[in-house]
């Protein structure tokens, strides 16, 4: 039967408006965004530091993320690949970076966009810095830094390892 | 091959709220960690991790992933995971100590219904092609089998008002509890209805939960309480959902379920029934052929705090408590899934 | 201590792109009436049923499979519902062999379904979520990464990802029910295929797919007496990590080295690439197949790409990895896990046809998902444990 024989598909769409949390747990993270510093969270049983305080607990030792600890604004690239694909929604031109990022004091890597220079230059152990949006655009948000871009610094010997966290 | 005897050794449940704040992953971790160390356990001895929730409720594909978080997988742990309410992740945990594969599991489950419109949202449930687009919502369903129920004069609204007064005294009692209030039937019956023939008092509260409830096998339930609550029988089973397919004046899979779960094998003392509405507390009592010497939901039940995907398992704990306290030897544990009880889970448990 | 449990039906359906001439419920039942009847019994046979599929916003069905009761004739019957992520085939397999080798059931129906273009996969997988930065990478900016981290410890050749690919692609056109059947690939061709997520090209990807895989499993006691040829289940493994932590890799995850470990302890292998005849591995990217090759302790660590280069992993090969044609050629995320375990199944049956392995024994079936997080594996047999 071809859908000129009949009804084949039927088009419905479906919202529904949700209010997203971010916990309590992250009110200094986001807080800081605000002020423009970057602020993580020290896990009080392994000591490790994560930026961003993912739901403010540490998923190795199931624990309440404690101290707010200062990270950045300067990291070093561990990994990245160059997107080519267009995506629903994206206001970023083709081809961008997105990189897994260590920011200087934190243990942990974060996603963001690299720009300012050619993909074909960026490397893994590549230090960045952020680069902000105008304040009048900021929100409780990590978009509130518009991308890194390369601080000129050499390269961090980033091991064998490189990519794998 | 013989059952290997399972029981509830140990629960944790946090109050019920609405509009909380907490992202999931917030609202798991404090009962995790409360019901492992009233266990005073190593998290290594847990063997078998199950959850329960719902990525609709959280608007988030995949929001159960983030859960992991909060349950320290590390080093690597067995886990799994139910797209449904916490007490079928209950049952795939006994499936799996009946392997003989783990002796103690830990199941939890959460729910945070208030933070989208849950009655939209369960309405996705239903048959997406004939049945969703018109949107008909869950309380609505649930009073066209009200409507059914009271038409055929299988019950009456002075009956449903009697079941929530005595869930809301109940509640009085039960710190958790959400909703509460001393107040009769006659009082209730005064009240506007919502969505006829249903009244605000008719429907569970939406409120955000989350549960915890440690599972162990033979020896080592005896280890871990004094008085643990041996799982005798469960079973779950599911009906047509066809809204004309089926009477809306019974609930046939849940009389499969008990039947299966030895229910009518002796005097059950305490059933906590996960009914999100009150004529549907009646009707799942017919089904089981609980009489009056079993005392329905001491705990107020999902009248009074109805977390989503955490109602069931809610109910769980609270049976497997009042074995534990001993205020109950034989006691009920139900969980409902679906529009209109189309699916149900029954277990039976016991104090030795 | 547990009861045996054997597959003794595997049904599929013809998967593809859009598969607009069925219902979601159709689309269950055509894997199942083929389940069934490759085992020879009725629906009504059917004990209970265990039902996987990846998140419900892909088809826009809250847990469908309340309202699949009718389609699957359940009234009456439990139905059981799994979600664990891309690992969700296996997953659900897995559940539903315990539930026979507790003793519960003599006979479950195990289905794994997606139907992508239902709804709006890129969206349903893709929802900002507010506060953090979208990057808008989807699956493949996750996981890009990743390779460019294996690619750059191991040393491997920039043309192995294509390597895999131009195989599985090749592999595709003997499985009927493959949703790609592109004969033409070479290695040169692949090279020229335009780098998406650079260092994986485009050809180094999945599709996304409609599609189904049911399974009849059966107890020792039935299957006994049950004609026909059976995959017994030697053994099953899960394991799971959080997705992200300081210091956590991403390469090969512990949790992945550790299900298998498990897998082969429990299946009495002690030397996996000698006594494996076959594998069907959940690679929705080519370089995971050289790279899970090594986390599964086939191949030893940065050695994995050489297989993929000797030419080990093809069909003739000393282990043939996705003689299907794998996820690379047929991609139905929550039924992914369960085609990999189903075909598995099918190889130690002597049923997979063109792509049959001659004389395999043991194969195992693999599946992943999340962040590289949750694993499921499992092993069978012609012959009993
Ligand atoms: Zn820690």
């Amino acid at each position: 039967m071809s859908e000129a024989d009949g009804i084949m598909r039927l088009r419905q769409p479906i919202s529904v408006t949700y209010n997203w949390s971010a916990g309590p747990n992250a009110t200094s993270h986001l807080n800081g965004l605000l002020a423009g510093t970057l602020i993580g969270k020290r896990c009080p049983s392994c000591s490790l530091v994560y930026f961003p305080p993912r739901n403010g607990v540490c998923p190795k030792c199931a624990r309440v993320l404690g101290d707010d600890v200062v990270v950045g604004p300067r990291g070093t690239i561990t990994t990245f690949c160059v997107v080519n694909v267009p995506f629903l929604g994206q206001k970023i031109k083709l081809p961008y970076v997105a990189a897994q990022i260590l920011l200087d004091g934190a243990d942990i890597s974060m996603q963001h966009l690299i720009q300012e220079c050619e993909a074909g230059d960026v490397r893994i152990g590549m230090r960045v810095e952020p680069v902000w949006k105008d304040r009048s655009e900021w929100g409780p948000s990590l978009e509130n830094i518009a991308h890194f871009r390369p601080t000129g610094e050499p390269d961090r010997d980033m091991g064998v390892e490189a990519g794998a966290s | 091959m013989a059952r290997r005897d399972v029981a509830i050794v140990a629960t944790a449940q946090r109050p019920n709220q609405v509009g909380s704040t907490l992202t999931s992953v917030e609202l798991i971790l404090p009962v995790i960690n409360e019901v492992i160390e009233k266990l005073g356990i190593e998290r290594q001895k847990i063997g078998f991790w199950c959850h329960g929730s719902c990525d609709y409720m959280s608007g988030q594909p995949f929001s159960f992933v983030a859960a992991v978080d909060a349950i320290g997988a590390w080093p690597p742990i067995i886990e799994s995971h139910v797209e449904g309410d916490g007490a079928l992740a209950l049952y795939e945990a006994w499936v799996k100590i009946q392997t003989g594969e783990c002796d103690v599991a830990l199941v939890f489950s959460n729910g945070k219904t208030t933070s989208g419109p849950i009655d939209r949202i369960l309405n996705l449930q239903a048959d997406p092609y004939m049945v969703t687009p018109l949107w008909p919502g869950f309380d609505s369903l649930s009073a066209l089998q009200a409507r059914a129920c009271l038409d055929s004069n299988v019950l009456t609204e002075a009956d449903m008002a009697e079941v929530a007064a005595r869930s809301y005294r109940d509640a009085l009692n039960n710190p958790i509890a959400y909703a509460k209030e001393n107040v009769t039937a006659e009082q209730l019956l005064a009240r506007p209805y919502v969505t006829a023939p249903l009244r605000a008092h008719d429907c569970g509260v939406p409120v955000d939960g989350a549960n915890a409830v440690v599972l162990a096998a033979g020896d080592a339930a005896r280890g871990l309480a004094e008085r643990p609550a041996w799982i005798r029988g469960i079973d779950h089973r599911i009906d047509t959902q066809r809204l004309g397919a089926r009477s809306m004046t019974e609930s046939f899979s849940t009389a499969v379920a008990a039947h299966k779960a030895g229910v009518g094998d002796d005097r059950i003392d305490v059933a906590e029934l996960h009914a999100p509405y009150t004529h549907q507390e009646i009707l799942l009592r017919r089904a089981m052929n609980l009489g009056e010497g079993t005392h329905i939901n001491p705990s107020g039940g999902a009248l009074v705090s109805n977390p989503a995907m955490a109602a069931g398992l809610a109910r769980f704990a609270e049976a497997a408590e009042s074995v534990f306290s001993g205020s109950a030897d034989r006691v009920l544990a139900h969980c409902t899934s679906g529009p209109m009880l189309q699916q149900n889970l029954v277990c039976v448990m016991e104090g030795e | 201590m547990a009861d045996l449990c054997a597959v003794v039906g595997v049904g599929q359906t013809k998967h593809a792109s859009c598969r607009a001439d069925v219902s979601i419920a159709g689309l269950v039942r055509e894997a199942v009436d083929r389940a069934l009847a490759d085992a020879n019994i009725g629906i009504d046979d059917v004990d209970a049923i265990v039902i996987g599929k990846a998140p419900d916003p892909l088809e826009g069905v809250a847990m469908p499979e309340l309202w699949l009761a009718d389609a699957l004739a359940a009234h009456g019957k439990p139905v059981f519902r799994v979600h664990t992520a891309g690992s969700v085939g296996g997953s659900t397999a897995i559940v539903a062999a315990q539930h026979v080798m507790a003793g519960i059931h003599g006979t479950v129906l195990t289905i794994g379904f997606e139907k992508q273009s239902d709804g709006n996969a890129m969206w349903a997988l893709s929802v900002p979520i507010p506060f953090g930065m979208p990057v808008h990478a989807g699956a493949g900016g996750y996981f890009s990464p990743i390779v460019r981290g294996y690619i750059k410890r191991s040393g491997a050749p920039s043309h192995v990802g294509a390597m895999v690919a131009v195989k599985d692609r090749t592999n595709a056109c003997r499985n009927p029910y493959a949703h790609l059947h592109e004969p033409d690939w070479t290695l040169e061709k692949a090279l020229e295929s335009p780098m998406m997520w650079d260092p994986i090209r485009f050809v180094e990807t999945c599709p996304s797919s409609d599609g189904a895989m049911a399974l009849v499993l059966m107890s020792e006691e039935r299957a006994d007496k049950h004609a026909g040829p059976k995959a017994w289940v030697h053994a099953t493994a899960m394991r799971s990590e959080p997705t992200a932590f300081a210091g956590r890799e991403q390469v090969s995850p512990r949790a992945g080295e550790m299900c298998a470990e498990d897998l082969w302890r429990k299946g009495g292998i002690t030397n996996p690439a000698k006594e494996i005849d076959v594998a069907e591995i959940y690679v929705p990217f080519a370089w995971f197949e050289p790279m899970w090759l090594e986390n599964l302790g086939f191949a030893s660590r940065n050695e994995g790409w050489r297989w993929v280069e000797d030419g080990i992993t093809d069909i003739g090969g000393a282990l043939p990895v996705n003689p299907s044609g794998g996820v690379m050629s047929t991609n139905p995320i929550g039924a992914s896990g369960m085609l990999r375990f189903g075909e598995a199944a099918m190889q130690v049956m002597g049923k997979a046809g063109e792509h049959q392995i001659d004389g395999a024994r043991k194969a195992i079936g693999h599946a992943y998902g999340g962040g590289s997080q949750f694993f499921a594996m499992w092993l069978v047999s012609n012959g009993k444990p």
